[in-house]
């Protein structure tokens, strides 16, 4: 496939660098500079320089994996400007370490394993090292997106690079104090040590050792740490915000006390794109108790009022008129036809040898992160500033500043830790929102969307219809084709930027192509089963999508892990024998064989219980997944008990990884089992988690055990993020036709409307 | 306006506000104490679960006048200081959280708990409906049991 050429050639390019030159890593190159401050700072280029423009590719070999494209030299010398989008640290009086992150947090743990990175590197004690969330910076151009699970990847070399940088001036500036050579010295919890027992701070040192004008430093002063003498990169570390979350102190957007900002509610349309025609009742609603306002905007009717309490009363209150949404009148049955009718065919031919075809549904997903769209937006005539869970700010900037017809640099955009976000914080609709409120009402607001409200129209995971065709003889399997159609995911979020903004170059143009680069670049079978084909289709519905954690993978993915299953079922194999034989390397298969080692696959279980095993593979990382079930009740199945295993290369922060999984684990108990959107007549049915059933304690298995396999000699972190999802909904997937002897097609398996929604 | 007298966190306060409005609303828009979270506000979410006399209560559907002459402890109140509550400090050694958002009403939610039931079974750690969107609901169950053994 294109994407695994992409691949190959970019890490066969960029070698070949001077002991002066830009520094190496892996396939990417930095520079590093020494900036003038008062005390120490220095400053890494994010991304990749490429050694010259004439070594970089006269074109891109069709597309990139999304993971890889922060990687691409080319884009950034289309960007133009080396010296633009740099990581700063600094080192302050009290020999604090502060770095500003270009990304966001969202409960994945990025803030912890950035911190872990540079105390590793700075030889200093991690609870000295501060993580700020950087606001949005343009000129960080496409370097300033938090997804594709590709965080650390991006992030690991600049980041190291910096904080090696800061050490090697620190060690420097000692040297030449005490007049030693700075081979001499080592440097022990953010304290240099000399001949003698001598000792110097950081925070003695940093005035010393601060830059009086900035100048690039030469690759020998960068150079990171062998990674075999890391003693913190690697070891299970907590979360370095747990206590302020513990403890109720973690700020999340509407915890903020930004000045004068008052709540605001919207009431929204009773169809998805519904817009306003008119408010019958506007006095009404504004004479009830706190309400300050009552402005219309594009996506509804914002009540600004004195608590949230009363806004909400506010909103409720409304009498309003209604325009036509964008998919009025359309429900779950038709959608699911338009999904049959987009799926590209199948062409292998299912008449010269045994064949297994499989036919599956996915409904559509929530995000539903806990903490719901919200925004803190303060439009002046001539300025606006902007608080919320951003992972694409620059875009939310741009499109704000478009908005409210200001120059981008008037408008700040502060980005917030988020809580929880599995892609819908990729878009910033609440900011546009609160942005758009805030200039009508002429004030500040607190922008918040109720929980009925987010769940039916924030963004979801489109639905998708899959074919699969396997084709076998003689114990191998011939083909093997994998057909998708799923209603049209919006990338307009930066991503697509990032492609189309390089068009010339990429083989995409619009957003169906988009979406087809990034379907065939982030699926990919890890099966040798011959003739391998994955085909997407999209049906252009305009409904509120976004990518949902492992974009294309879970669905497309898990219903592989599942036909794998009938493969070995038909072939007269066990199902962990049968991935072994075909899987295509060797850690592919030890972390299988992990699971069913640990796991005691095929041990003896009760009627009605079963277990079940699913493998995934992306962004350079692996995990097998082992589930019990229990389904004795078909109708309320629980997933009893979970192995995991997880390769990424080499783990920056276990215990972080190994709560990824936990997620990833139960993201796949939910979606398979039980979570997900009805559609009626434009709109979700679904209000609340007790509707929408997302997991809770009584669903999820009382025995988990994540194994976090040892780093990779010379390995780089892979992604993290997404890949627990796949292989999970493969593994319950399979439980489940197990225990219950039925062939599970559509997702979530048990999906009645078991409750009475809420009125529109 | 009426007028409602009641401790949080041990301070005494008094607000004006109608008989009926949510104490959520009251703790976090009038009175600045915003631990206790907003998920669902029709208790289903349980992201807001403070206590009121001891008993957990979820403040999105506690009608401000209830609270009249009471104590309500939120996540804010719970250490003793920089002592933290054992059920925190379990918290913090299983590494429990991922976003957070959850987690002030999964720790208090735990707390209830085990002020009733001092060893609880897994049946009864089951019975916590709070949701953790981020899926950590393993940790909580490994915190919880961690918490009762600390509590002895
Ligand atoms: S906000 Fe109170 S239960 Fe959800
Ligand atoms: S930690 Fe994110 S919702 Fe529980």
């Amino acid at each position: 496939m294109a994407g695994a050429d992409a691949e190959a050639d970019a890490e066969a390019g960029g070698t070949g660098t001077d002991g002066n030159g830009p520094r190496e890593h892996g396939r990417r190159r930095f520079l590093t500079y020494l900036v003038a401050a008062p005390t120490l700072a220095v400053a890494t280029s994010i991304g990749s320089e490429s050694a010259a423009p004439s070594k970089a590719r006269a074109a891109v070999p069709s597309p990139p994996a999304p993971a890889d494209i922060l990687d691409l030299g080319d884009v950034l010398i289309l960007a133009g400007k080396p010296t633009s989008g740099l990581l700063v640290l600094k080192i302050d009086e009290e020999g604090t370490v502060h770095f500003r992150l270009p990304r966001e947090e969202v409960g994945q743990g990025l803030t912890t394993a950035v911190a872990m990175l540079v105390a590793e590197e700075l030889d200093t004690p991690l609870a000295n090292v501060r993580v700020q969330l950087d606001d949005a910076r343009p000129e960080l151009l496409f370097n300033q997106l938090t997804g594709s699970s590709n965080s650390i990847r991006s992030l690991y070399g600049p980041v190291r690079h910096t904080a090696a940088a800061a050490r090697a001036r620190m060690v420097a500036t000692a040297a030449r104090e005490w007049d030693v050579r700075p081979e001499d010295l080592s440097v022990r919890e953010g304290v240099v040590v000399g001949p003698g027992g001598r000792k110097a701070s950081y925070a003695s040192l940093t005035s010393a050792a601060a830059g009086e004008r900035t100048e690039e430093l030469s690759g020998e002063l960068t150079a990171t740490k062998p990674e075999s003498d890391h003693s913190l990169v690697g070891v299970p570390t907590s979360r370095i915000d747990a206590r302020a979350i513990v403890t109720g102190q973690q700020e999340y957007t509407l915890d903020l006390d930004v000045p004068g900002a008052k709540p605001a509610m919207v009431r929204r349309p009773p169809t998805l794109g519904g817009t306003v025609k008119s408010v019958r009742n506007e006095a009404q609603v504004r004479g009830m108790p706190g309400v300050l306002d009552v402005v219309a905007v594009e996506t509804g009717v914002a009540v600004v009022a004195e608590t949230f309490g009363q806004a909400l009363d506010g909103k409720d209150a409304l009498k309003v008129d209604w325009g036509r949404g964008t998919v009025d009148g359309l429900s779950d049955d038709g959608i699911r036809k338009k999904l049959r009718a987009a799926t590209p065919p199948l062409v292998v031919p299912p008449v010269l040898t045994d064949h297994t075809d499989a036919e599956f549904d996915f409904a559509f997903v929530s995000h539903a992160p806990l903490e719901s769209n919200s925004a803190v937006a303060d439009v002046r005539g001539d300025r606006a500033t902007i608080w919320s869970g951003l992972k694409s700010p620059i875009v939310a900037q741009q499109t704000i500043a478009a908005e409210l017809g200001l120059p981008q640099e008037k408008v700040t955009v502060h980005v917030v830790q988020g809580g929880g976000s599995f892609g819908r914080r990729l878009f910033f609709d609440a900011a546009l929102e609160a942005a758009r409120i805030s200039k009508k009402s002429r004030r500040p607001v607190r922008l918040m969307w109720s929980r009925i409200d987010d769940m039916r129209h924030g963004r979801m995971r489109p639905a998708t219809h899959h074919k699969i065709r396997a084709t076998h003889s003689l114990g191998n399997v011939i083909s093997f084709e994998h057909r998708v159609a799923a209603v049209e995911t919006d990338f307009r979020h930066g991503l697509g930027e990032i492609l189309t903004a390089n068009a010339s170059k990429l083989p995409v143009a619009g957003n169906a192509t988009l979406a087809q680069s990034l379907f065939l670049t982030t699926v990919k079978s890890p099966y040798n089963f011959g003739v391998t084909t994955q085909l997407l289709g999209e049906v252009p519905l305009r409904m509120p999508t976004a990518s949902w954690r492992s974009v294309y993978s879970a669905n497309t993915r898990g219903a592989e892990e599942i036909v794998v299953d009938e493969l070995a079922e038909k072939m007269d194999k066990d199902p962990v024998e049968f991935r072994r034989s075909f899987l295509k390397s060797a850690r592919q298969r030890a972390v299988l064989d992990k699971v069913a080692e640990d796991g005691e696959w095929g041990r003896k279980l009760p009627e009605g219980f079963a277990q079940g095993v699913g493998f995934h593979e992306e962004y350079k990382s692996r995990t097998a997944c082992l589930v019990e079930i229990d389904a004795r009740d078909p109708k309320e199945p629980r997933v009893t008990k979970a192995v995991i295993a997880v390769d990424v290369g080499r783990p920056v922060n276990p215990r972080g990884l190994e709560a990824q999984m936990l997620g990833g684990l139960t993201d796949a108990i939910s979606t398979t089992l039980r979570a997900g959107l009805h559609i009626e007549d434009g709109l979700p049915l679904e209000g609340s988690y007790s509707q929408f059933h997302y997991a809770r304690q009584n669903d999820s298995p009382r025995d988990v055990a994540v194994h976090v396999m040892p780093a990779e000699e010379g390995a780089e972190p892979g992604g993290a993020g997404e890949l627990g999802v796949p292989a999970a909904v493969g593994a319950i997937a399979n439980a489940y036709a197990r225990a219950t002897g039925t062939r599970p097609r559509s997702f979530p398996v048990n999906f009645d409307v078991d409750f009475d929604p809420f009125p529109r | 306006m009426p007028t409602h007298t009641f401790s949080v966190n041990g301070k005494s306060v008094t607000v004006d506000a109608l008989d009926d409005m949510p104490l959520l609303w009251v703790l976090r828009d009038m009175l600045g104490v915003r631990g206790p979270k907003y998920g669902c506000g029709i208790d289903v979410c349980k992201a807001c679960t403070s206590h009121l006399d001891g008993r957990a209560v979820n403040p999105c559907v506690v009608p401000v006048s209830e609270a009249d002459g009471g104590d309500v402890t939120t996540i804010e109140g719970l250490a003793d200081g920089d002592t933290l509550h054992p059920v925190q400090e379990a918290w913090l050694e299983e590494d429990v959280a991922q976003c957070g958002y959850c987690q002030p009403g999964q720790i208090m939610a735990a707390v209830a708990l085990l002020r009733e039931t001092k060893n609880p079974s897994d049946e009864d750690i089951d019975a916590i409906a709070n949701v953790c969107r981020c899926g950590t609901y393993f940790r909580i169950r490994e915190a919880i049991k961690k918490a009762a053994s600390m509590m002895g």
